[in-house]
């Protein structure tokens, strides 16, 4: 099946759709990720994490056989310098995860003052639940006058000086001490990255360990921060997830058909664009110009947020951003923020697509923009959807290339879901998968999570794994990219129950879920971290969640988001392997061994950095489970 | 094992059995198409009571406080009328689970257990709706329909102490009446009570037991609810009432009612035969409570645990082993003693009746002298059984002998206090044994035995051979020794009870002289906790158990017989408040043990940190303010009361372990003490109970008014012949000058 290709020496995909599309790609010329990887080598002193550019003496490089002993012009260990480049990109991720998680409130806060018609309080029942976390007195209030308190509240957590995040106490106690105790309980999240990004200005902060455990404050105020506000709140605006069917891969365009592509990760936007496109008047409209309809389809974690919520058709994850356009069937592919590449303007313009952004923090030259407004949401969205259907004439229809590969998925289980799931309205709860990893049908949780990089094959990392956990009764939780992995490759059915091990196989049969579970986006992950947190609370299986037979593995990773997740995990007392893309293509076995494989080399190696991680699994943040 | 009449349905429909083809298909589909048949049933039902009756027609099981109460309990709505039926309806909509896919399904678990749940409401209307007179009649022939307050009170009653470990809700018939004869003795052994509803292969399985002459009814364990599958409706409503009545759970809080019908209140399902789509819905209802589902025939099995303790659904278990499975599979504990009779032996057979017809011979009662009588003695011989006079294959059939029993007892521990509470068990003991009937105590025994018994072997002998054995299984622990001799025969018989008479007397004396000054320990009972997590009841000398069936001479043997037990000494120490009677030692003891609900205790007072109630108690007392007394009612009237509420719905509101100030509960006996709310002003407060109470006690409460000053005080106790209203009760008192009105404000 894989493609041999040259290059690197490794097949580019195990998804057949992204092969067929790389050979259009191919036949046709058109540049993309897949071939310029090739093309463009991987900086190996960057990729360490050995090179130092936080001043102008530099930059500073960290080569040679004896580059332990080496330092900086202004004396930096190469300790220092892995440290602060490390800290440097989880900021980066953070900010990405928590900055998105604030939009999300801001529109909860446009809900509640009547600023925008087209939202609304769609689950009340976790808009109570989460005011009840911010201690919010729910008794006798409105939806509106309690979603403003709850959004001026959540917001204050982004600011707070020196209070600590309000989502803390949702870890487990024993955590919370632990953290009160290594000082790295989080305070708010904007003073978490200016403290991070200050200390690491050139001839601040220069101890190794010192800047890890900053590292380690500033991710958790996202994990138990941004991120799972975002989540919560995302919830409370648009629904909490439960399961939809759908299907998944490039295969769900329709030839005949106005094809919108939905891509980036926020749902504000692609929550209207779904609305816009089931308009009847649009798809009269699209009848009108010689379509038979409109085929909305996401990329990404837009894609996962309208998926888990709407059934939306996921047409692939972040590698086959530029592989849909190549179909030359996507009339409009309207974005928002995050892991959307410029590469796409390229590929578009070989089409007749049109290529949209709408973030006002992501333009991309080339594209056209079309700013979003929250008070006009619904508006714009038409309007971009009337853009799409007027371009449906221009296409080309000798161009036009869709592989028949999709796959029936089922997803939508937020922790919400799994409760009921595990017991309905009445006695749903956490027990009965606590009972059954402590009585051995379900050996444990793996979270399969993460992007794709094109420095190694297209799922291949994802699939292995996903597919020997289950095999082995373990049930497997994805998100991101990993989700839409799963997806494609038919592992989010139900009827891969028969390839799960007996144990597991029996708990899926027993509930019907799958035994690959779609939790969502890879904001989402902060549905893992809460999972976890119940899972303890629920008792049996320790009183932290570092004794919780659980993995979180991100095969695949590609971006600094992925650094940031990876780091509050740790921090959570998870055990964490991050190994696949980025540097080195270790194979699965050993990188089992490594916690945090696949980082720069030198993050791993120097004393300080990789070992202030992997210690924190091995007694300091919770025994390594290997070794428990 | 398709039995005779499997096989004949399946030729004439012309089909073979259909292997299951797992839990999504079969049960999931099946719970799915049975809550949706459930609920076209009690629509159209509703709506034809609605044809020709009112909406605020009542509807209500009778004598019962809690509304429906399943409906109660889990979503706090009540049901009074038939229009209230309608928000039922709605609600158990919104929970009907769609059929899951062939293919692409989504998860079914909790849409299935939510099914369920809808079944359980909707057969609950079904039900209701009968006593409305939609539908078929709920109470004809063998079937017994809806269990009154009372009922199960006294039978809940049983769950809390353990005398029933459990309860069996048996739906289908057995492959034949003997299987199901044999099913229900070893259940009956085992003391389980088995609720029966529901039919397969064409009769249920109370019709086999009646063909087979089995007795039923509620006295012997076997409850006949009704033959449709709805009918187990009344088996969630006892667990749900349980709850509710000896938890202290909410209405509406589904969580601790489910909560405590799963670690607390062990039943289990058994389907026999046919599992069809109504049963699948009805077993997912009972799953929602953490009762598993054990089945005769070959359906799909849920083995991994959660929602119940062990596995959700077990089947293919033959009708040999299938209480064996069913026990093990709810986490059931059963101890069983083996007691040497030829016939059935268990608490089951305690209720059962003896009629003249079946009569073989009857001993002692009105027409012939008998006495019981347990003593210490010297030179015990442990076994030894002795029958003095003719044995029962030499006594005329139908005949009635003068008869009596005489046990001899030794051991180190053994106390003369401790006489009667042993001699006070044979009742308990010989009414065990299949085709013994027993009634009263002392010199007032009244027995009969069956001929059935005798045709099975039973002698006079195992008189002494019940006795033997359960003396030592009960009261091993205080006694070493035990032998008996059975008196079948004048003189022999009358010079028993002389010699019986005098220890009473003796015995009397010594119990009337203790009070609760002469002690320095009172006995804790914490029996209830099993039920009523923080209650503790404080035993004293003149105040025995709430529930009547403790006093201080028991708990004092109790302790010595397991010192580990529910049953605690509890030293007074130092006074608090003497007319309310609150000691140091006793409040600490009451704080630990309430697990620190409760920190304060009085034993005189029902208006100031009165002793909590599990919900057994015999009687409760409730203050009537504009009476400025207290009227008391027991939970054998099922009538209104003056103080609004009747005995049920008082004991759903005070029990629990909670102190309820102007609501006390208490034993009858209590009402004759000199310690009966002394701190309020004692029996001169009472001024309404129900008539037949009053009667029952009339020597105690005369006596204890004579003691008090009060010599005419009984004449001027009003009962619901005088009034249900309190104002009616207040006219009532003040026509005859009840010293109540003169007493100083309760509070």
């Amino acid at each position: 099946m894989t493609d041999k290709k040259k290059g690197n020496g490794y097949a580019k995909s195990i998804d057949p759709a992204a092969l067929e599309m790389l050979k259009v790609a191919e036949e046709k010329g058109i540049s993309t990720m897949f071939s310029r990887v090739d093309e463009v080598s991987a900086c190996p002193i960057g990729a360490e994490g050995a090179c130092c550019k936080v001043c102008f003496m530099g930059p500073c490089r960290f080569i040679g056989k004896e580059k332990e002993e080496k330092h900086g012009v202004c004396g930096a260990s190469l300790a220092t310098v892995a440290a602060r480049n490390y800290i440097r990109s989880c900021a980066g991720g953070a900010s990405a995860h928590a900055d998105h998680g604030r939009t999300i409130v801001e529109t909860l806060l446009a809900v509640a003052r009547k600023q925008t018609p087209d939202y609304a309080v769609k689950d009340p029942i976790k808009l109570r639940t989460v005011a009840g976390y911010f201690d919010i007195e729910t008794e006798g209030k409105d939806d509106l006058q309690l979603a403003e308190e709850v959004a001026l509240a959540a917001l204050n957590d982004w600011s707070k000086h020196n209070e600590h995040q309000t989502y803390v106490k949702r870890a487990p106690k024993k955590r919370q001490e632990l953290w009160e105790k290594l000082g790295v309980t989080p305070r708010g999240f904007d003073r978490e990255v200016v403290d991070s990004m200050h200390r690491t200005h050139a001839g601040g902060d220069q101890d190794a360990e010192h800047i890890m455990d900053q590292c380690v404050r500033m991710c958790l105020a996202s994990g138990w921060g941004g991120s799972m506000l975002a989540t919560d709140v995302s919830d409370i605006l648009f629904g909490t997830p439960k399961p939809v069917t759908s299907e998944a891969n490039l295969g769900v365009l329709e030839a005949k058909n106005v094809n919108i592509i939905i891509h980036g990760h926020e749902p504000v936007l692609s929550e209207m664009i779904v609305d816009a496109a089931q308009d009847p008047e649009l798809i009269e409209y699209a009848k009108s110009k010689g379509a038979e309809g409109i085929t909305l389809a996401g990329i990404c974690c837009t894609a996962n947020e309208v998926w888990m919520r709407r059934g939306v058709p996921p047409a692939g994850n972040s590698l086959h951003q530029e592989l849909a356009l190549l179909t030359g069937a996507v009339e409009l592919m309207v974005t928002d923020i995050q892991c959307v590449f410029q590469g796409l303007v390229g590929v578009a313009n070989q089409f007749h697509t049109h290529l949209v952004t709408t973030s006002s923090k992501a333009r991309i030259e080339g594209a056209m923009h079309v700013e979003f407004h929250e008070d006009r949401a619904l508006e714009i969205a038409r309007d971009i959807v009337k853009m799409a259907i007027d371009n449906f004439p221009n296409r080309d229809g000798g161009q036009i290339h869709i592989p028949s590969h999709k796959s029936p998925v089922v997803a939508g289980f937020s922790h919400e879901y799994i409760r009921y799931m595990l017991g309905g309205k009445f006695r749903g709860s956490f027990v009965p998968l606590n009972d059954n990893i402590v009585n051995g049908k379900i050996q444990g949780a793996a979270a399969i999570v993460g992007c794709n990089n094109p420095r190694t094959t297209q799922d291949e990392g994802i699939i292995n794994l996903v597919k020997s956990f289950i095999q082995n009764d373990v049930l497997v939780l994805v998100t991101g990219c990993a989700a839409h992995a799963s997806g494609k490759h038919g592992f989010l059915t139900p009827e891969m129950f028969e390839n799960a091990g007996p144990g597991l196989s029996e708990v899926c049969e027993t509930t019907g879920m799958p035994p690959v579970l779609h939790v969502g986006s890879c904001v989402d992950n902060s549905r893992i971290l809460t999972i976890l947190a119940e899972i303890v609370e629920t008792g049996g299986l320790g009183d932290d969640i570092d004794q919780v037979p659980a993995v979180g593995i991100s095969p695949e990773y590609y971006c600094e988001k992925a650094l940031e997740i990876a780091t509050y995990c740790v921090g959570s007392g998870a055990y964490v392997i991050f190994g696949g893309g980025g540097v080195a293509r270790a194979r699965l076995g050993r990188r089992h061994r490594d916690p945090l494989l696949g980082l720069g080399r030198e993050v791993r190696r120097q004393a300080g950095v990789h070992p202030r991680l992997a210690r924190d699994l091995r007694g300091f943040h919770g025994p390594h489970p290997e070794e428990a | 094992m398709a039995t005779v009449m499997q096989r004949i349905d399946m030729q004439k429909n012309g089909i073979q059995r259909r292997k299951p083809e797992g839990i999504r298909e079969v049960i999931a589909g099946g719970v799915a198409r049975g809550a949706r048949a459930y609920y076209d049933l009690a629509r159209s039902r509703y709506q034809e009571a609605l044809a020709s009756r009112d909406a605020a027609t009542k509807v209500e099981f009778p004598n019962t406080g809690y509304f429906l109460p399943v409906i109660y309990a889990i979503t706090g709505h009540k049901v009074e009328t038939l229009g209230d039926i309608q928000w039922v309806l709605d609600e158990a909509e919104k929970l009907l689970p769609p059929v899951p896919s062939d293919k692409l399904w989504l998860p079914y678990l909790g849409e299935t257990l939510d099914g369920g749940m809808a079944a359980l409401w909707l057969a609950e209307v079904i039900e209701a709706l009968k006593y409305v007179g939609v539908g078929p009649a709920p109470v004809q022939g063998i079937w017994l329909g809806a269990a009154d307050d009372v009922i199960m009170r006294a039978r809940g009653v049983e769950f809390v102490d353990g005398s029933a470990p459990g309860f069996a809700a048996v739906t289908g018939a057995a492959p034949d009446a003997e299987t199901a004869v044999a099913l229900a003795r070893e259940m009956q052994q085992k003391s389980l009570y088995v609720f029966i509803a529901g039919e397969s292969r064409g009769t249920t399985f109370a019709d086999q037991l009646a063909e087979a002459g089995v007795e039923m009814g509620w006295e012997t364990r076997l409850v006949p609810f009704g033959p449709e599958i709805y009918g187990h409706i009344y088996s969630i409503g006892f667990a749900t009432r349980a709850a509710m009545a000896f938890g202290n759970v909410k209405p509406g809080d589904y969580k601790g009612t489910l909560r405590y019908n799963k670690d607390r209140v062990f039943a289990f399902v058994l389907a026999l035969g046919e599992v069809d789509d109504l049963k699948y819905a009805a077993a997912a209802g009972a799953i929602n409570y953490g009762f598993p589902t054990i089945a005769e025939t070959d359906i799909p099995e849920i083995l991994p645990t959660g929602v119940t303790t062990y596995e959700h659904v077990v089947s293919n278990v033959p009708p040999s082993e299938i209480v064996a499975k069913a026990i093990e599979v709810r986490g059931l504990k059963i101890v069983i003693t083996e007691v040497p009779v030829p016939v059935a032996y268990g608490p089951a057979f305690e209720g059962e009746r003896i009629r003249k017809e079946d009569l073989h011979v009857e001993m002692a009662g009105p027409k012939a002298p008998g006495a019981e009588l347990t003593v210490i003695a010297e030179n015990v011989e442990d076994g030894k059984v002795t029958v003095v006079g003719p044995e029962i294959d030499e006594v005329e059939v139908g005949s009635t002998i003068p008869f009596g029993v005489l046990v001899e007892v030794s051991g180190r521990k053994m106390q003369k206090d401790f006489e009667p509470i042993l001699e006070r068990q044979l009742h308990h003991f010989l009414n065990e044994a299949e085709g013994f009937l027993h009634v009263g105590q002392r010199d007032i025994i009244w027995e009969r035995i069956s001929k059935k018994a005798v045709e099975a072997g039973l002698k006079f002998e195992h008189v002494g051979k019940i006795i033997h054995a359960r003396y030592h299984a009960d009261f091993g622990g205080i006694m070493d020794k035990a032998q008996v001799t059975v008196f079948t025969k004048e003189p022999e018989v009358s010079e028993l009870v002389a010699r019986a008479q005098s220890a009473y007397h003796e015995r009397d004396d010594r119990i009337g002289s203790l009070t609760d000054e002469s002690v320095e320990t009172f006995y804790s009972c914490t029996l209830c906790q099993s039920f009523a997590p923080d209650h503790v009841c404080v035993i004293t000398p003149e105040r025995p158990g709430l529930c009547g069936a403790y006093n201080w001479l028991d708990g004092k043997a109790a302790f010595e017989i397991n010192p580990t037990g529910p049953n605690q000494p509890i030293v007074k120490g130092a006074v608090i408040d003497q007319p309310k009677g609150q000691w140091v030692g006793v409040n600490e003891f009451v704080y630990q043990n309430s697990h620190n609900a409760v920190e304060r205790f009085n034993a005189y007072t029902m208006m100031e940190d009165p002793m909590t109630s599990c919900g057994c108690f015999e009687a409760i007392s409730v203050l009537l303010p504009m009476c400025n007394g207290i009227m008391t009612v027991d939970r054998d009237h099922t009538g209104m009361t003056p103080c609004g509420m009747k005995f049920s719905t008082l004991a759903g509101s005070v029990g629990g372990g909670a102190q309820t100030p102007g609501f006390v509960g208490h034993s009858k006996f209590y009402m004759g003490s000199s310690k009966f709310i002394s701190g309020d002003g004692g029996i001169a407060r009472l001024v309404w109970m129900p008539k037949k109470l009053k009667e029952e006690l009339r020597e105690a409460i005369s006596a204890n008014a004579e003691r008090s000053g009060y010599s005419d005080l009984y004449d001027k106790i009003a009962t619901e012949e005088n009034g249900t209203e309190e104002d009616e009760v207040l006219a009532y008192l003040t026509e005859v000058g009840h010293p109540a009105l003169e007493m100083d404000p309760m509070f």
